[in-house]
């Protein structure tokens, strides 16, 4: 028994399971990132005064943050559309790159963490550090379980390509719109926590 | 893959590569307006103006949105009506003088 | 491009045959990717929490009836830490009502509907070989049975379960002890396993409909599946990050929920305050609101199919009671506030939400009218799961009733946090959803044992359970309306105004525990049954719909041909046919 259109297109609906899969799984995530999105407006316009995010927090860092995974969206789509005209080489090296872009931004993210540690900046301090923490944490989070299933198609995953490139093309395609998705909360979450 | 195909691919790789000179462009300038300290309800307005068109170029170019299928914007458009609910929410909170801070 | 993978993809059904036959005990039964083995795991422990959960609140309502006498004998058992002389202590009796509530929703109903029946039905009635899946649907079940450990651990930790409701109101919960930790932490894996069910639903209706099978042929239980996997989808995630923020408030020290100058104690909490108790209850009821109605549509679906079946008629108003079905899904999203009339809400809000309200009592209405015309001028087999399905309808329609009250604003601000509550979605969730549920176990059992349930020991089971559901809830009508408020650790027996209805509690207590003795049989049918059951056919009620067409019980696969879809999913007794029945999957 056979799951039928998990590589083949399925006519009235033109699509397969997995694409749908994913985009519900994102429908859901947008619902997650809604409530704390919403969350952060009700608490920051209930307070008699809240910080302007650049006072705290590091501006020039999270632009460069922000470039760095951009550049790994980039890189993503250029891994799909490498495995599209079936050059896997090229894949293997634009998904390494994209992994890479993905660490970079963590050991950033890191540093900045430790740093407001250091000057005894916490969770507790206050609801604006309360809300930067939460959300950026539970979008770190998100960052590392894109890298986990990038890593696994960069490697082990990647066997797939030999006996059924289709289905593995389009698991990247999946994996892909994961990590847009990632990428365009962050696109989000910067300018509403460092800028406003 | 017919070279149809490869073509049409080669034509998304143009598009991608334009779309990421966009968004580095877009990155630069909404660090820039927001030295300028503008007023905070008009800075805000600009801020999520700025972050709202490199969110669709992220979701219809990279994610391909610009060409899906209509199950797909159907449950994208279900999903942004109960969005919009929930960032209702605040305003239900503060609404007359429905509030507990002090 | 595509090439046939021999090692990667089974494509020939020969390679899966032989696989199959490979598996040991442990991926058979356990860890099994099969959607009938999931589902029936998801149904079994469903079943036992619901047993447990239950078990919780009688004793509940032993010191609700005889406040402060000891227990006899369980009170011993249960120890000098929460029944010292077996006296029940108020901390243990808050974590039993705050466990009874999570555990029946989040651990027994849901599982049991959408889990239980979603996994095992849905994919046979849309003629599917399995859920799209497959291992996704394995790790929904197995988060959902972590976060079952961790709540059932929960009571082993220093300071018991969570004992702030099943609401877990901030700011009470924030500062609970560490049960409410590992109550939040349950939380996070049950509404996990909840996203990866609803994905897995949604995608299996959407793609894996057999040949013929439109929209408007699917039977309204999978239409009831379909919707309500849209509303865990879209509904549970906003709990997700009230669970997160509040693991934040308890773990990190942050104030998301903790108003400034909070004096607990006597003392000015040491926080950085700014916070607003207020959010949670919004997340938490976008959540739960919806989340009623996933308590309710799964039931709707199994009552819908079992009359249709047992009155040899089509269901009166199918595509009104899909539309109505639809709608109701979509209004259930933008009425939650009417939880919370009593937080102070201005007039203006009060007034859209008490609208909101009103309107979607209307679908639920058709529903039930549309339910009730179909009985109409049928030849009524009375077997035992049409008894449950029937006993559905008034009960529904007690608890839908008595909630109109609570909805307008006005009458709610008096009947809030009373026992009228209590009883109001008692009757909705107790009678109504578990006496639907009860009825999809009478009428999947064949197909999923291939014997019968004993009628004999399911009519007493529906009897006494029916007598007994009317005990236990309908005093709580008359308790809450003479003022008595819910959690009230002595049942109200310190309020003067409370003392005429007092006695209605020794009422309502015998009723529950007389009602346990009547599931006695049903436990006993339900084993005995498995073993020494009546043998069936492969369609023994003579239904019309396609998971009737698979062998029972179905082999791996569920179909040895692919079925396809000819016609309604209802045609009974259509004029000039063979037979009073013609199903789907015949041409």
């Amino acid at each position: 028994m056979d799951i039928p259109y998990t590589v083949e297109i399925r006519r009235d609906t033109g699509l397969t399971n997995g694409k749908i899969g994913i985009w519900l799984f994102l429908a859901s995530e947008v619902m997650l990132f809604g409530a704390l999105f919403a969350s952060y407006i009700l608490i920051r316009s209930g307070a008699p005064t809240w910080p302007r995010g650049d006072t705290i927090l590091n501006v020039p860092l999270a632009t460069f943050n922000t470039l760095v995974l951009i550049s790994s969206s980039v890189t993503m789509v250029m891994a799909w559309s490498s495995l599209m005209r079936g050059r896997f080489g090229t894949f293997r090296i634009y998904m390494g790159t994209t992994i890479l872009l993905g660490c970079v931004f963590l050991v950033v993210k890191y540093f900045e963490y430790s740093h407001k540690f250091h000057d005894d900046l916490f969770p507790s301090t206050n609801n604006f550090l309360a809300i930067y923490f939460t959300l950026t944490g539970l979008h770190m989070l998100h960052v590392f379980g894109g890298m986990v299933v990038n890593a696994y198609f960069w490697g082990p995953g990647a066997k797939l390509w030999k006996t059924n490139p289709r289905w593995f093309t389009n698991r990247v395609e999946h994996a892909g719109l994961f990590w847009h998705f990632v990428d365009l909360v962050w696109i989000f979450l910067f300018p509403t926590l460092y800028l406003l | 893959m017919t070279s149809e195909h490869a073509v049409d691919i080669d034509k998304h790789v143009r598009i991608y590569v334009t779309v990421f000179v966009a968004l580095m462009a877009l990155t630069i300038v909404t660090v820039a307006i927001s030295r300028l300290h503008l007023p905070v309800p008009v800075a805000v307005t600009v801020a999520l103006l700025v972050a709202t068109v490199k969110g669709a170029l992220v979701a219809c170019y990279f994610m391909h949105l610009i060409s899906e299928k209509k199950l797909i914007y159907a449950v994208l458009v279900l999903t942004a009506v109960f969005f919009i609910a929930l960032l209702a929410l605040p305003a239900v909170t503060h609404s007359n003088g429905y509030w507990i801070h002090q | 491009m595509s090439q046939p993978g021999a090692v990667v993809v089974p494509a020939s059904h020969d390679a899966h045959e032989a696989h199959h036959e490979e598996l040991g005990f442990w991926r058979k039964y356990v860890f099994s990717v099969d959607h009938k083995v999931i589902g029936i795991q998801y149904a079994i422990t469903g079943l036992l929490f619901l047993l447990f959960g239950f078990s919780l609140m009688m004793l509940m309502r032993w010191q609700l009836a005889y406040p402060g006498a000891a227990l006899p004998l369980l009170g011993r058992i249960l120890g000098e830490a929460r029944m010292p002389g077996g006296t029940m202590l108020p901390d243990f009796y808050n974590e039993l009502g705050a466990m009874h509530g999570t555990i029946m929703v989040f651990l027994g109903v849901v599982p049991l509907a959408v889990g239980g029946f979603g996994n095992f039905v849905l994919p046979l009635q849309i003629g599917a070989p399995d859920m799209a899946f497959p291992r996704l649907n394995m790790l929904s079940y197995w988060a959902f049975f972590l976060g079952g450990v961790t709540m059932l651990a929960s009571f082993l930790v220093p300071g018991g379960a969570a004992q702030s409701g099943w609401t877990s109101y901030a700011p009470l919960s924030v500062l609970a002890g560490a049960g409410q930790t590992m109550w939040l932490i349950g939380m996070v894996f049950l509404i996990t396993s909840s996203l990866f069910g609803a994905i897995n639903f949604i995608t299996t209706t959407i793609q894996l409909r057999a040949k013929g099978l439109t929209f408007m042929r699917f039977p309204f239980f999978v239409w009831a599946q379909f919707v309500t996997a849209f509303l865990l989808l879209l509904a549970f995630p906003p709990l997700e990050a009230a669970a997160v923020l509040q693991l934040m408030d308890r773990l990190a020290g942050t104030s998301f929920f903790l108003p400034s100058g909070l004096v607990v104690s006597g003392q000015v909490l040491t926080v950085a305050g700014g916070g607003n108790p207020i959010l949670w209850q919004h997340l938490f009821w976008f959540l739960a609101h919806p989340e009623v109605y996933v308590l309710i549509l799964p039931a709707m679906g199994i009552v819908a199919e079992i009359i249709a079946n047992n009155t040899r008629k089509p269901l009166w108003g199918y595509r009104s009671m899909v539309y109505s079905l639809i709608f109701l899904g979509f209004m259930s999203f933008i009425v939650w506030a009417h939880h919370m009339f009593m937080t102070g809400m201005g007039t203006a809000m009060a007034a859209f939400f008490q609208t909101t309200t009103m309107i979607i009592s209307i679908p639920s209405v058709v529903i039930l009218t549309a339910l009730i015309i179909s009985l109409w001028g049928g030849s009524i087999r009375f077997n035992t799961p049409m008894l449950f399905a029937l006993g559905f309808l008034p009960m529904f329609g007690i608890g839908g009733l008595t909630g109109l009250p609570l909805g307008l604003n006005v009458a709610d601000i008096p009947l809030h946090d009373t026992y009228y509550v209590i009883g109001h979605f008692h009757y909705v969730v107790a009678p109504g959803t578990i006496f639907a549920l009860f009825a999809g176990i009478y009428y999947w059992f064949p197909k999923a044992t291939g014997r019968r349930m004993n009628e004999t020991l399911g009519k007493i089971h529906f009897l006494g359970s029916f007598v007994c559901m009317n005990v236990v809830f309908m005093p709580m009508f008359l308790m809450g309306l003479a003022g008595v408020s819910r959690r009230l650790y002595d049942g109200g027996a310190t309020y003067a105004f409370a003392q005429p209805v007092l006695h209605l509690n020794v009422v309502s207590s015998w009723g529950a525990w007389i009602l346990a003795i009547f599931q006695i049989p049903f436990i006993f049918n339900f084993f005995w049954s498995i073993w020494k059951g009546e043998k069936t056919e492969e369609n023994p009620w003579q239904a019309t719909t396609i998971e009737w067409a698979s062998p029972s019980p179905p082999p791996h696969g569920n179909f040895l041909a692919a079925p396809e879809a000819y016609r309604g999913p209802y045609e009974y007794s259509v004029p000039g046919a063979a037979k009073d029945f013609v199903p789907q999957y015949e041409a």
